[in-house]
């Protein structure tokens, strides 16, 4: 008769047991390295590290593994372990004209100082599957050019020396502390350092959706990438102690410059607006739907029209973050049955006076099931 | 790799430290939603990670926990909710609510009332009550501020001129200390007299949403209603087919594929220490157990 809902403690252990089990599926397989998944799937580790917020690639590649190569589960894991760490200041700021490239295209200019560097990219690869890749594959290693050590300033620098440009954000911030969203609640409306952390750590692909739509005329803001550079740069941290900033380590990262239509008029002169994008790892696409939706949320700034979804700023920093978006949308699944035996109550309620007011009485099929 | 210690309760003494302050300032201002720099914690947003952090900032190491999850110690997150803690704090665990001295809840306030020793900390997926007629926060903590609350009764309004009742059932509205209007998180309107006057301190918390409010002991909560259309709380057709309990939430469970149904307590202590007095099987109960209108 009655089924106890007892013994929820055991069932979950043997859940995660089989978990673990599936996870490490069939035995004769040898089981992934970490090393293979940091070398191999380098660009998860690099989306699980930059939504994660945590440049750490062997951790990164440790979460994917552990999330069955779920990636928002990975990041989850990661941002878990993140907010554990203590934290010792915020760094100076990376210079990313500094950056020690390995790759760097313009689409504004067909050559430019330091010229357009494709490195690795899928860009102009044909989309047919390499079924040579099925077995063990003997891949010769590529060619490469010297290091060359001469920073290059990036097109939006070069833009701005004519005055084409608007400065970058001459904001109060140069210099002063910067928001962290992770240890104050955020409040509207945010100021565009936390803006640009939580689209940093915002959905790949609820920020590409998002940056897809203006290009379709949802807030449209005209850009042109005039510059996307993916490479090493060095971060640095200002010790009280010893009195200069000290060299950390290196970290690589990819910035993307967008450059958008005017902005300008009676009182100043007309120039292009920004859009900027940064992300851990190689991950373009992500940098780039970032600059689109930071253009896009500047919107009131600028004096646009703010009607599109994209240049909502409540609407889009509420809803960017795919680990509150998943444990919310998959807390479905946690038991409702008090909420829902309250609904079932009013609706029998609400069903029994329209019964009554029409002179029915319920169809014998529903009859029956009561 | 080596599982990293954590601080006792998981959080780290800074976090404890804001997260009090927000407790301590919700308290201050009943109802009103403080907002705090809800952490990332290990279990997914919308699991209950604000009532967790509420946990962990006010546990001490000789607090008795109890968690209940649609009022029962034994649904799947209410038992991974006291693990953790049992795990991270080590304090002593119960299923009994007089001996708990600080209950986590998601969906239900338990049957015995509470005295003013214990604490009830509860579960919020969403804060606003206002959340669902205006989506902006920035409106919505102007309409608080103003006690602007007139959109809500024009809700409730609507409700009575399309149904004849107020159709919400649960997470029905409150106005607490006769300021601020605050949602009640998802309990059944059926709990919601057990918030007026209560003698424990009651918090509540959001983690996804990062905000904190509080009802302290003795607060008047007042459920939302018009003066021809009175506050009524849901009343079962039915007793509990295990403890016999006329009193009681009662959840509904199929029993088999024609649709045959029986009604027991959805707070599984109380059913429990009923039935262990002696209250039982309910025979003269049965009937009405099964003539659910």
């Amino acid at each position: 008769m009655y089924v106890a809902v007892k013994g929820g403690e055991r069932a979950i252990e043997n859940a995660h047991a089989l978990l673990a089990d599936a996870r490490r599926g069939e035995r004769a397989v040898p089981e992934i390295s970490l090393q293979q998944i940091d070398n191999q799937l380098a660009l998860g580790v690099d989306r699980v590290m930059c939504e994660g917020s945590l440049y750490d690639r062997e951790l990164a590649a440790l979460a994917i593994k552990q999330a069955r190569g779920d990636m928002i589960e990975a990041i989850f894991l990661l941002r878990a372990y993140r907010t554990t760490l203590p934290r010792f200041g915020a760094s100076e700021p990376i210079e990313t004209g500094a950056m020690d490239i390995r790759r760097r295209i313009s689409a504004t200019f067909k050559d430019l100082p330091g010229g357009q560097v494709l490195g690795p990219t899928f860009d102009y690869t044909h989309r047919l599957l390499d079924h040579t890749l099925a077995q063990e594959s003997d891949v010769a290693s590529a060619a490469t050019a010297p290091v060359d050590d001469t920073p290059y300033r990036s097109v939006a620098d070069l833009l701005g020396d004519n005055g084409l440009i608007e400065r970058a954000a001459p904001q109060e911030g140069q210099g002063a502390d910067v928001g962290d969203l992770t240890r104050e609640p955020l409040s509207f409306p945010a100021g565009r350092d936390l803006r640009l952390q939580n689209l940093a750590r915002g959905d790949e692909g609820f920020l590409l959706s998002l940056a897809y739509s203006t290009q379709r005329g949802y807030g449209r803001n005209h850009p042109f990438a005039g510059e996307i550079r993916f490479g090493e740069v060095e971060v640095e941290f200002f010790a009280e102690e010893v009195g200069f900033a000290v060299p950390l380590g290196t970290v690589f990262m990819t910035e993307c410059q967008m450059v958008n239509q005017f902005t300008g008029g009676d009182t100043t002169a007309p120039c292009f607006t920004r859009g900027y994008g940064l992300a851990f790892g190689q991950s373009e696409r992500k940098a780039l739907a970032m600059a689109l939706v930071d253009r896009a949320l500047r919107a009131r700034e600028l004096g646009e029209e703010t009607d599109a979804p994209a240049q909502d700023e409540e609407f889009v920093l509420s809803h960017s973050d795919n680990v509150q978006a998943t444990g919310f949308v998959e807390h479905l699944k946690l038991p409702h049955y008090v909420d829902f035996q309250a609904e079932l109550g009013l609706l029998r309620k609400l069903r029994a006076e329209f019964f009554e007011r029409n002179g029915e009485s319920e169809t014998p099929m529903q009859d029956a099931a009561e | 790799m080596t599982a990293p210690a954590y601080n006792f309760a998981y959080l780290d003494e800074q976090t404890k430290r804001m997260i009090r302050r927000a407790i301590l300032k919700a308290i201050a201002i009943p109802g009103y939603q403080v907002p705090f720099a809800s952490r990332e914690m290990p279990m997914p947003y919308g699991w209950g990670t604000g009532g967790v952090q509420v946990t962990a900032a006010i546990l001490g190491p000789n607090d008795v926990l109890k968690v209940i999850d649609q009022g029962s110690d034994d649904t799947t997150n209410a038992v991974s909710i006291r693990k953790f803690f049992v795990k991270t704090a080590g304090v002593k665990t119960t299923t009994t609510t007089t001996e708990a001295t600080v209950i986590q809840t998601r969906h239900r306030i338990p049957e015995t009332p509470l005295g003013d020793h214990q604490v009830l900390v509860y579960q919020v997926p969403i804060p606003e009550p206002l959340r669902f007629l205006e989506p902006r926060e920035t409106e919505t903590r102007r309409m608080h501020a103003l006690s602007e609350y007139g959109l809500m009764h024009v809700k409730l309004y609507e409700d009575i001129s399309r149904h004849g009742h107020i159709a919400t059932a649960y997470a029905y509205p409150v106005k607490v200390d006769d300021r601020y209007v605050m949602d009640p998180s998802p309990i059944p309107k059926f709990d919601n007299p057990k918030m007026n006057d209560c003698p424990a301190l009651q918090l509540f918390g959001a983690g996804r949403e990062k905000r904190i409010y509080a009802i302290p002991p003795y607060t008047q909560v007042v459920s939302l209603d018009f003066e021809d259309h009175p506050f009524e709380p849901y009343r079962h057709d039915a007793s509990c087919e295990l403890c016999g309990a006329t009193d009681s939430y009662l959840d509904e469970v199929i029993t088999d594929d024609r649709g045959t149904r029986m009604f027991v307590c959805s707070d599984t202590d109380y059913c429990g220490t009923r039935r262990a007095m002696g209250h039982g099987t309910a025979a003269e109960d049965t009937e009405a157990a099964h003539d659910d209108r």
